[in-house]
């Protein structure tokens, strides 16, 4: 019973945070020094199309209705709110006219998603192990070594590391294509492994920093967990190295990588937009950029809108995953 | 069964920081034999040494423990220096660890625990039909099996007790070592269990070596004596004789500093046909 | 290999050299730059590196040195800027929220928990969209200080909240010491290791989203950071003309900068952890 009032707590608190989420969003454009419809209206003629005055005025309406700028502010805020939330309806994109920015969106979001969850999947598998043997020695030689690189490798940023790569393996070395082009016929192999040999670089930058940080917290979390009474007992028992560290060590310490997890969520994603954009990966990072530089407002307030809902998302569920999985929480 | 030969035994690989001091000591077959002493007395270092638990830099720097055991299917009898003992835990071995809060994997459930460990001539038959052999065992102890479906932040202390002692007897182990086991308890529950192996080792007609500090409790199960102090043996004999005539100071201080009611001792031996 | 990086001192220590490496290149060796290193063709154009130019000159005519040690000072100075006001801030309103429960510690707790699920580059990404094109300097501290509060403050509330149980506290409780006093003479000396910790993580979550700003162009152009010396790079292809200093000296710099805040915040924080064991 408890457990079902937690989640309808945890889920009120997803609500509101959403909700607070929504309201900064919506008050970002109305906190700046400039009109943005201004704004926009001067990229647009900068950028050399001519319009006659009509056209500019018809343009300036549909852009403050975009942006929800008529009526009150109290009207603007429901509006904005009801447009988000109820029909998640962000327009036509203005750069890729008239195509509706939710489509672009959905087919940008399973490249992000597909090369975040591939790279932390990966990098969190290797980690673990990494760190689980190092955590287990943590005196030897070779533990001090792997702690070592991973203490190198995980505060560099995701963009640095995606830029060393970009200008190790193809500029000076030409390995690996410069930017992005799929090409293939769908579910052919051609284009598997086109997918797999451009989204490499991306997904290596993710990795390798990923890899780091799992290194680093589960060698901690290790050397600790092996020192407690639990662990002396099993070995006491007769248990081998490998059923120690399967069924003792590992469970415990993979229960607080979900609330680590938690929150590096936001920073993982963050990198992973800076990375998509300097690699010319389709995703979601990508469309940001080209919304930007194009000044494609519909289509930068749909996909800014859907990546903080989607982390905040991400981040709650984990959130709530983690007392399902932990008995102590579970069964109380 | 144990024979221990003018041991020493310490800490330190560099250093060596001695913690038991040229003992002997000989342990037979079915009987209970306690170990008591303050903190310090080197008997839980000994209980150490005899279990073969050599790590953290513990070492047996002269003189020798042995074991002789009988394997209960073929009758083989296996001698072996306590160094090589780790090759018999949970099988002809086992132990019983002081049952604190975090002695048990809270993430795996009691059955899995007691299964955990089980030499192959223990496991026998389905899964179903092991699980109705360790509820059985454990009903026998007045434990319920919802115990087995439960995590150990599940129990209370007292019954965290009785699953280790549980866990260590099922093994059916021609030798269980003890350490602490009631320390923690009140007098209550202590009680259930020194019953609860008093019990078990006059069915398993098996070794059991009890480590406490409590000679309260030497006095309700064991049936010989050990007392240690600085690292030595100062007295070893039947219990009751200890109680009776205790030969050295320090043996006469503990002893006197039992509590009493109406001038004879507080408690009972446990275990016994009234 | 012995000890290496495995104790917390030497940690603290090979990090500490780090950051006054770059302290010393980025804090002082600007006041002894020959000039603007930002300005057009104050050197001359593509030069390797030499007795003159250390690190070579841009294709704009700029020494790349003299340039670096400007973007570090930037850098420097936004990642202080912030990570100082986040940690005032957080270390604030966590003992508030921590210290006196209730209905404020629910407030500032939803607002802690609604801050960390919201990833702060699209919302920098909006605003420099939405602001013409590019963020001043300022308005990006600001930002990241309201996105990175929340991180020590939420580490000082559950110090305070575990402190409030303490006996120690107790006893100054009943002798009559103020709340105040409580505060500063016994809750807050337990905090000073994990927020010194944190303040220096800040300083690189600070510089690091900036200069991810930066590297896509949404930071301000008319200040060298070490993003934007990096965007600059890029932007006048030094990679295709094979000017690996250019580009490979900030790169560097962040690397090497961010490797000695890390050894010294997890050396900082794994002290307090042991002293806080110790207790």
């Amino acid at each position: 019973m408890h457990l079902l009032r937690f989640i309808v707590g945890r889920l009120v608190v997803y609500a509101l945070v959403i909700v607070f989420a929504l309201t900064v969003l919506f008050f970002v454009p109305r906190l700046g020094p400039t009109d943005p419809v201004e704004a926009m209206l001067a990229k647009v003629s900068s950028q050399g199309a001519y319009m006659d005055a009509a056209q500019v005025d018809a343009l300036r309406r549909s852009l403050a209705d975009t942006f929800g700028l008529n009526g009150s502010l109290l009207e603007q805020y429901w509006a904005f709110i009801k447009r988000i939330v109820f029909t998640g309806d962000f327009g036509p994109s203005l750069s890729m006219y008239p195509t509706p920015v939710m489509e672009l969106i959905w087919n940008a979001l399973p490249w992000t998603f597909g090369l975040l969850l591939t790279s932390t999947l990966i990098a969190w598998v290797l980690g673990n192990f990494v760190g689980l043997l190092s955590g287990w020695r943590p005196n030897a030689n070779s533990s001090r070594i792997m702690e070592g690189i991973a203490i190198c490798l995980y505060p560099i940023p995701y963009y640095i590391l995606a830029l060393v790569l970009s200008i190790l393996f193809s500029y000076v070395w030409r390995i690996f294509p410069l930017t992005t082009t799929i090409r293939g016929a769908p579910w052919s192999w051609e284009l598997v492994s086109s997918i797999v040999w451009n989204s490499f670089l991306p997904a290596m930058s993710i990795v390798i920093v990923v890899f780091g940080w799992w290194v680093i917290s589960v060698k901690a979390q290790t050397s600790a967990l092996k020192e407690e009474e639990f662990a002396r007992y099993a070995r006491l028992k007769g248990l081998g190295d490998g059923r120690i560290l399967t069924r003792y060590i590992l469970p415990n310490a993979l229960l607080p990588q979900i609330t680590f997890l938690a929150l590096q969520i936001g920073l993982m994603f963050n990198g992973s937009l800076i990375t998509e954009i300097l690699f010319d990966y389709p995703g979601l990072g990508l469309l940001i950029y080209t919304a930007v530089l194009q000044g494609d407002f519909n289509l930068l307030m749909g996909t800014i809108s859907l990546s903080v809902i989607a982390v905040a998302t991400a981040t709650m569920i984990i959130d709530l995953i983690y007392p399902l999985l932990d008995p102590r929480i579970r069964h109380r | 069964m144990i024979t221990i030969d003018k041991v020493t035994v310490g800490y330190g690989t560099a250093g060596f920081i001695k913690a038991v001091d040229g003992v002997s000591l000989s342990i037979g077959d079915n009987e209970i034999v306690g170990i008591a002493g303050e903190t310090g007395s080197g008997k839980s270092t000994l209980m150490r040494a005899v279990y073969g638990d050599f790590s953290t830099g513990l070492r047996i720097k002269d003189g020798t423990i042995t074991g002789r055991f009988v394997d209960q299917k073929n009758g083989q009898v296996i001698e072996a220096p306590s160094s090589r003992f780790h090759r018999l835990w949970w099988d002809q071995m086992s132990y019983i660890p002081q049952g604190s809060m975090s002695v048990l994997n809270p993430l795996m459930k009691i059955e899995a625990q007691v299964v955990d460990g089980l030499p192959k001539r223990e496991r026998g038959g389905s899964r179903a039909d092991l699980r109705r052999r360790i509820a059985d065992f454990l009903a026998g102890f007045g434990l319920e099996e919802t115990v087995l479906d439960a995590y150990p932040h599940q129990l209370s202390g007292g019954m965290r007790q009785r699953v280790l002692v549980a866990i260590a007897a099922f093994v059916n182990p021609r030798l269980i070592l003890a350490d602490e086991p009631t320390t923690a308890l009140d007098v209550v529950v202590q009680k259930k269990i020194l019953l609860m192996m008093v019990e078990i080792q006059r069915r398993l007609r098996n070794t059991l070596v009890l480590v406490s500090h409590d000679l309260g409790v030497h006095y309700q199960i064991t049936d010989r004596l050990v007392i240690m102090y600085k690292g030595q043996i100062v007295e070893t004999g039947p219990t009751a004789e200890i109680f009776a005539n205790p030969q050295h100071d320090y043996t006469r201080n503990l002893i006197a500093a039992l509590p009493r009611l109406h001038g004879k001792r507080s408690v009972d031996r446990v275990g016994e046909a009234p | 290999m012995r000890s290496f990086f495995a104790h917390a001192p030497f940690r603290l220590y090979l990090g500490i050299v780090l950051i006054a490496a770059c302290i010393i290149l980025g804090g002082i060796l600007p006041w002894f730059a020959p000039g603007d290193p930002l300005v057009w063709y104050s050197a001359p154009r593509n030069q390797s590196p030499s007795a003159a130019h250390w690190l070579g000159t841009t294709s704009l005519g700029q020494d790349v040195f003299w340039l670096l040690t400007y973007a570090l000072r930037n850098s420097l100075l936004l990642g202080l800027v912030v990570a100082g006001f986040s940690t005032i801030i957080g270390v604030f309103l966590g003992l508030a929220a921590g210290y006196a429960g209730g209905w404020l510690d629910r407030v500032l707790s939803f607002f802690m928990d609604a801050l960390l699920c919201i990833p702060s580059l699209p919302i920098l990404i909006l605003m420099a969209a939405l602001f013409g094109g590019q963020l001043a300097m300022p308005i990006i501290a600001v930002a990241l200080i309201v996105f990175n509060w929340p991180y020590p403050a939420r580490q000082v509330r559950a110090v305070a909240l575990t402190m409030r149980e303490r006996e120690f506290i107790n006893v100054a409780w009943f002798s009559g010491e103020s709340s105040v006093r409580i505060l500063v003479r016994h809750i807050f000396p337990y905090i000073a290791g994990w927020s010194a910790a944190n303040f220096i993580n800040t300083v690189l979550v600070g510089i690091s989203t900036e200069s991810a700003l930066a590297v896509i162009g949404l930071s301000s152009a008319q200040q060298a950071t070490l993003g934007t010396m990096i965007y600059w790079a890029i932007n006048y292809q030094a990679l295709l003309a094979g000017k690996y200093v250019w580009i490979g000296s900030p790169v560097i710099a962040i690397v090497l900068l961010f490797i000695g805040l890390f050894l010294v915040s997890s050396g900082l924080s794994m002290r307090s952890a042991a002293r806080r064991m110790s207790v």
